[in-house]
């Protein structure tokens, strides 16, 4: 008898200090980040465009812009945003310990990501990929032209690989000169060890500027890799990633109506279906994602269509001036494409 | 012949190696003034005096490299990298002008612009105290030391990341940054590492087996392992082991790690300090009938620590470089800051990298060579008896 008393209270103070582990399952992300009153973002520790302080430490980019507009849509208010910088090796325990809601972090879409790392991914907001950078006065104009070139490249990175891959692919031949650290190997290149540089197209376009004379240096226009840039949040609670993937649909599609962060109070009297119900003017879109009416009305407040938040932060209102490319909308050629939204 | 007569065998004849006293050497040569001093030390003769002036030729071409690079060529003023880009073949050296636009952002971080005035006072407060130990004759020396040194840091803390019950918003940790970082985990560090450290060290030398062990684990452990591993532990798998909502502080976290790190060094350097005391000193004590804290905070901890001052100096200075390994996980201390400055596209130009490196530079050998320094003086201070 005394013994099944001493054990049930042994059972009884186990259950009061052993962690709570399943309840990270148990509630919601979106009742949670409402219920804290902030949504909490992993982004990057510093990477132009996507994430990166300004002088005052704001951060500014592509990839802030989206956490705002998701604060904004979900809590009402864009300025609850905790920006928590996570290294490449750090962000996925991050979001799986439930340490960020969500990981805006230039996380490319792969399969093991998707399945292994337990993450969803279901907006892509930035389609990334390998290009070439080369001296202008060389000629070229396409990758194609690249036959029997030197083209200098960091060791161990992607790029080393799909450089390889996609010279095989197209049957001709180069000459890797590689290096250990990517500045070195840009430095390489610009005192004209090789012929041309590779790496993402993102980060040519910093690389480039940082050069002595960045107009004598063109990116070739083919992007020979496919690094899709995607939200990431953690999987098996899609009433979260629906979200995360409609906010990123609302932008575009108001990009593609022309609604702007300036001008979005007019199209409040619009007759457009879809404009009324992106904007909460009528039907029950933010009711279905558990957020409210104006959701969208306010991240578009907040920061803006898809389109100014990328000229904001990577093409031509910004310092390093990315072509859209692959990230212009579908209706211009690009893969930036949204369901319809009812 | 008898044989019973001594007889002492024929002296020999005393020799000499030299049968003439030596003559007087020549008076030594004058060996002052400059002149002396360049030809006995640089130029004794001609293989020396070659040596002497590769080494000055070598020397004085770095430094007019370096003085043109930092302040001939330098760019001072400007709003954008654009100014520090080279034009019509015109060398361009470091470009201040990035550090004076971001110093703020190297100093601050993300601290928000309304409640910077905390972290001025607590520069401030710190510049005080530290004023105020260099004075040697200050009243209540003691206590002031205590205060400085643990007081000062801690309430640091707790200042500069808010208290609502005395109206002081929360300033949350990720929003930190910056040199005030770099400060505020090494003076917290090393507030907590040596009294840490010093009770460990005094655990590992007990009689009593549990505290032995515990000891024994708590030094070994980190130091058997790279400090990234205990940052890379304490941020990213202590939380995969903690019930989700229960986050300690990212900050706070590294800087437990970094804490139990250095006392675990510092444990061992006291405790090195604690066998050079003889055991004539505890001896002593005892027959005075003194018990054991009374005979080690009377009488052997102020040996022992006294013994020990140059490797502590040496552990609180590496402690403070360490802090750039917060980057790792993803808190930006202030080597971080300028990481993050430098790629920012506004500011893109090719020297804008040296120079922040530069920057840092400067500032981390001001801080460490004024650590050491202060060190040096504190050695002196405590060695009058010894006068080594």
């Amino acid at each position: 008898m005394k013994v099944r008393i001493y054990s049930a209270a042994l059972a009884a103070l186990t259950m009061a200090i052993t962690p709570n582990w399943g309840s990270a399952h148990e509630s919601s992300t979106l009742a949670k980040v409402r219920a804290r009153g902030e949504l909490i973002c992993g982004v990057g520790t510093g990477l132009a465009g996507f994430a990166l302080p300004d002088s005052d430490g704001n951060w500014q980019g592509l990839d802030t812009d989206y956490c705002r507009a998701l604060a904004a849509a979900a809590i009402g208010d864009a300025r609850k945003v905790k920006f928590v910088p996570l290294t490449a090796k750090d962000r996925f325990a991050a979001i799986q310990a439930g340490q960020v809601d969500v990981l805006a972090r230039t996380t490319t879409w792969t399969l093991s990501r998707d399945t292994a790392n337990g993450l969803d991914f279901r907006a892509v907001d930035f389609y990334d990929g390998q290009g070439f950078l080369v001296r202008a006065d060389s000629g070229l104009t396409s990758a194609a032209e690249l036959d029997g070139a030197s083209i200098c490249l960091t060791q161990g990175s992607t790029a080393e690989l799909n450089t390889s891959d996609y010279f095989r692919a197209k049957g001709m031949k180069y000459k890797p000169v590689t290096f250990a650290t990517s500045s070195e190997t840009v430095k390489a290149y610009e005192s004209g060890r090789c012929d041309s540089y590779s790496n993402d197209s993102s980060a040519l376009y910093g690389e480039r500027r940082r050069m002595a004379e960045p107009d004598k240096h063109v990116v070739l226009p083919e992007i020979v890799s496919r690094e899709p840039l995607a939200i990431g949040v953690l999987q098996g609670d899609s009433q979260w990633s629906d979200l995360t993937a409609w906010l990123h649909f609302a932008l575009l599609i108001a990009e593609d109506n022309g609604i702007t962060r300036d001008n979005v109070e007019t199209y409040l009297t619009s007759e457009n279906p879809e404009i009324r119900r992106l904007l909460g003017v009528e039907g029950n879109v933010g009711e279905l994602l558990g957020v409210n009416k104006d959701w969208a009305l306010r991240a578009i407040r907040a920061v803006g269509n898809y389109g100014e938040m990328y000229d904001r932060n990577l093409g031509s209102g910004s310092p390093l001036k990315i072509p859209r490319g692959l990230n212009a909308l579908w209706s211009k050629g690009g893969l930036q494409y949204a369901p319809p939204l009812r | 012949m008898s044989s019973g007569t001594y007889r002492p065998e024929p002296l020999l004849p005393l020799t000499y190696c030299q049968s003439e006293p030596h003559p007087p050497a020549p008076p030594p040569l004058v060996d002052r003034g400059c002149f002396n001093w360049l030809r006995r030390n640089l130029f004794p003769n001609w293989r020396q005096s070659l040596l002497s002036i590769l080494i000055f030729s070598l020397l004085a071409g770095t430094a007019w490299h370096l003085a043109r690079f930092l302040l001939v060529d330098a760019v001072w003023w400007g709003d954008t990298g654009e100014a520090c880009r080279p034009s019509d073949g015109r060398p361009v050296g470091a470009c201040w002008a990035f550090i004076a636009d971001r110093y703020k952002y190297f100093i601050y971080g993300s601290y928000p612009l309304d409640q910077r005035w905390r972290v001025n006072t607590f520069f401030i407060a710190g510049g005080l105290g530290l004023a105020y130990l260099l004075w040697p004759r200050a009243p209540f020396r003691r206590l002031g030391l205590t205060l400085v040194i643990v007081a000062l840091p801690l309430t640091g803390f707790i200042f500069l990341s808010g208290w609502d019950a005395v109206g002081l918003p929360d300033v949350p940790t990720n929003l930190w940054g910056g040199l005030m970082v770099t400060i505020v985990v090494a003076a917290v560090g090393i507030a907590t590492a040596l009294p840490v450290g010093i009770l460990l060290a005094l655990g590992r030398r007990s009689h009593l087996v549990i505290v032995r062990w515990l000891s024994i684990g708590l030094i070994e452990l980190p130091r058997g392992v790279p400090l990234v591993t205990v940052l890379f532990m304490a941020n990213t798998m202590l939380p995969l082991f903690l019930p989700t909502g229960l986050n300690p502080d990212k900050l706070v976290r590294a800087l437990v790690g970094i804490t139990f790190f250095a006392a675990a060094y510092l444990a061992e350097i006291i405790r090195g300090g604690l066998q050079a005391i003889p055991r004539g000193q505890y001896e002593a004590a005892s027959a005075l009938g003194l018990g054991y804290w009374k005979t080690m905070v009377l009488i052997i901890l102020p040996q022992a620590l006294k013994v020990a001052v140059p490797n502590i100096v040496s552990i609180n200075i590496g402690l403070f470089k360490d802090t750039s390994l917060l980057l790792i996980v993803g808190i930006f201390d202030f080597l971080s800051t300028i990481e993050t400055a430098r790629i920012d596209p506004r500011w893109a130009a090719p020297t804008i990298s040296t120079t922040g490196y530069a920057f840092a530079a400067v500032v981390y050998f001001s801080f460490c060579f004024g650590m050491s320094r202060y060190g040096a003086l504190i050695e002196r201070r405590l060695s009058r008896d010894h006068g080594r």
